[in-house]
């Protein structure tokens, strides 16, 4: 379909020459905000903190965001299309669940397990996406009722034991390897890996432009030829896999499989998506941004740790801070059209 | 009147009917188009216009009757079927996808991807290209617009209707049809827009405009077809009849002859009384 081409043009450009340059279009973009954000809140914990800066309190930080961080994506794809997902932590608490078990138990070789794990997720994520595109319910519902299934599934399936003795397989991607004097996590270099390939995606493929349409509004979309229950279906079965790459970074990260785990991680992957600038409504926002949503909220926790304030008052200032940021885009928003 | 050898039309149709229910939308209507022409549809609320122009344009399947493009049947069964045909639509208020620019508009569902690897592979899209493509197609239609990667958002009314109708344009190879592209705007960005269908039909392309705007039609069309109670009750040159006597053939009052220029027939005298025209007895 991308094969065909508009008539040539016969004139040259005129209007192009005179864009805006690139540092000027970058501060009316939604990701401006989070940058800002990110930029004032490290350099007032690196006052407080001597620690806040060293390479290891760094990476530790990074090391904290990637399980949320890796929902939040998924999540992002799905916010902008305007809709939500109550179920991204309870779909990943499943599928680290199922890759745990399969695995500890010797029923799947480790690797196959995992890809069960991330299989499973990829299902539910599918099943997300056919009841909202196909009987056309509000992702809101649908989502809060998967919420309560994944939830319900993870218990009855673990028997609400924790799996321990995992095959190394699963826990590899905590394993560390040095970068000058600190240790990064293979988890850490694979959450930054799969954001960069979804900026590219969404930023630079067909694929990407369509699934803005379709947040700007499913009836343009259409019409210009989009097919549109098809894309929404690939986006929730999309995330789904993201969902299961999460539970395998969830395994890797706390060494087990945990039943109980992921509870509020759906809370918090909307609380990255929108501290990173992404719209609620749909269409407009970037992964990028995404990543920097996640990464204020593992900053602020972190430098606040650091400056030895308890984790409540941590929630409290990361409430404060995702209404602000809400209160913040809108104002500057409307402000723009008038 | 006109004795002129008539060109073959570019889309025609013959007895559309479309249902729904009890209700009868399309009740046989006819429809012709020739090559490099304006032609204006016009049709009280109800009157199937719309069912008329979705009917040409694949959005709607009608249960009976024919079409042809450039006398070849043709039966759409989807929007992108007709586009496929070379029928391009702007609608009017579903025209763009406001957070993308516009070369990503002009382009939408068509990309251009990068050539080798990249594209094949990668399936990167060739951002530049489609830049340049589009800023010779708005400059072509003369759509001043300052840059080419700002969102559409961010465009005036006029300017973002001015990118559906270059995108139209790009695209089509054989009509263009345009659903009231005036409805939602200013009298100046009317302006451009009617300036914008001038530069289209300068092109050869034929246009269909769907207006519920009387001094727009008379401004820009080379031919009205009235449409009236599901079915085409008239076609009419602009200079045979005045803005009231179209408005009272629209709602019956008067009635045409199918012959062009032959005149009118005076059917309701009341109506068309209150329509502001002075019946003469026989014409």
């Amino acid at each position: 379909m991308s094969t065909t081409t508009a008539p040539a043009p016969s004139k040259p450009p005129s209007q192009a020459a005179q864009d805006p340059p690139a540092w000027k279009r970058f501060v009316h973009t939604p990701t401006a905000g989070p940058v800002l954000a990110l930029l004032v809140a490290s350099t007032f914990f690196s006052f407080q903190s001597d620690q806040f800066l060293s390479g290891g309190n760094l990476a530790l930080v990074i090391q904290q965001i990637m399980v949320v961080g890796t929902l939040a994506l998924g999540q992002t794809l799905i916010i902008l299309t305007a809709g939500i997902d109550l179920s991204c932590g309870a779909i990943m608490a499943f599928g680290s669940i199922v890759m745990a078990k399969l695995a500890a138990e010797g029923v799947l070789p480790p690797l196959v397990a995992i890809a069960a794990g991330i299989g499973v997720c990829a299902l539910l994520g599918a099943a997300n996406g056919a009841l909202v595109t196909f009987v056309k319910l509000p992702p809101f519902i649908v989502t809060l009722g998967m919420l309560n299934i994944a939830f319900a599934l993870t218990h009855i399936y673990s028997d609400e034991q924790t799996v321990t003795q995992l095959p190394g397989e699963l826990t590899v991607l905590g394993d560390t390897f040095p970068m000058g004097s600190t240790d990064i996590s293979y988890g850490s270099v694979l959450t930054i890996v799969l954001f960069l390939v979804f900026a590219y995606v969404l930023g630079q493929t067909a694929w990407g432009k369509h699934v803005y349409a379709l947040g700007n509004s499913p009836e343009v979309a259409r019409l210009t030829g989009i097919r549109t229950a098809r894309l929404r279906m690939t986006i929730f079965t999309v995330a789904g896999v993201i969902y299961g790459i999460a539970a395998l970074l969830l395994v890797a990260r706390t060494g087990v499989g945990d039943p109980k785990a992921g509870q509020t991680d759906n809370l918090d992957s909307i609380t990255a998506v929108v501290l990173g600038g992404t719209s609620l409504f749909g269409g407009r926002g970037l992964v990028l941004g995404t990543l920097l949503g996640a990464l204020i909220v593992g900053v602020f926790r972190n430098g606040l740790q650091l400056m030895g304030v308890g984790s409540i008052y941590q929630m409290l200032i990361t409430g404060v801070l995702v209404i602000a940021a809400v209160a913040f885009d809108q104002i500057s928003r409307r402000k723009q059209r008038s | 009147m006109n004795p002129k050898p008539a060109p073959s039309p570019v889309l025609r149709a013959r007895g559309l009917v479309k249902r729904y229910g009890h209700v009868t939308a399309l009740d046989g209507a006819d429809f012709d188009l020739y090559p490099g022409e304006v032609l204006a549809v016009i049709g009280d609320n109800g009157a199937g216009k719309s069912s008329l122009i979705k009917a040409l344009t694949g959005a709607l399947q009608p249960d009976e009757g024919e079409m042809w493009l450039d006398g070849a049947r043709v039966a759409f069964r989807s929007p992108l079927d007709a586009r496929g045909h070379g029928i391009e639509t702007v609608y009017q208020d579903l025209a763009v996808a406001a957070s993308l620019d516009i070369a990503s508009n002009m382009f939408l569902g068509r990309e251009l991807r990068r050539p080798g690897v990249l594209g094949s592979v990668f399936r990167k899209l060739d951002t530049k290209r489609m830049r340049t493509e589009s800023a010779a197609h708005m400059s072509e239609l003369k759509i001043g617009l300052r840059s080419l990667t700002q969102s559409v958002e961010t465009l005036s009314g006029g300017q973002r209707q001015g990118v559906a109708v270059a995108r139209a344009v790009a695209w089509s190879r054989h009509v263009v049809v345009m659903d009231e592209p005036t409805a939602a705007l200013g009298v100046k960005e009317s302006a451009q827009v009617l300036d914008m269908i001038r530069r289209v039909r300068e092109r050869g392309l034929p246009v269909v405009l769907i207006s519920h705007n009387m001094p727009h039609v008379f401004e820009i069309a080379d031919r009205i077809h009235v449409q009236r109670l599901g079915r085409r009750v008239a076609q009419i040159l602009p200079r045979d009849h005045s803005m009231a006597e179209v408005v009272s053939i629209m709602t019956g009052a008067l009635e045409v002859s199918s012959e062009p220029g032959s005149g009118t027939v005076v059917t309701d005298t009341n109506a068309a009384r209150a329509a502001g025209l002075t019946p003469r007895p026989t014409d």
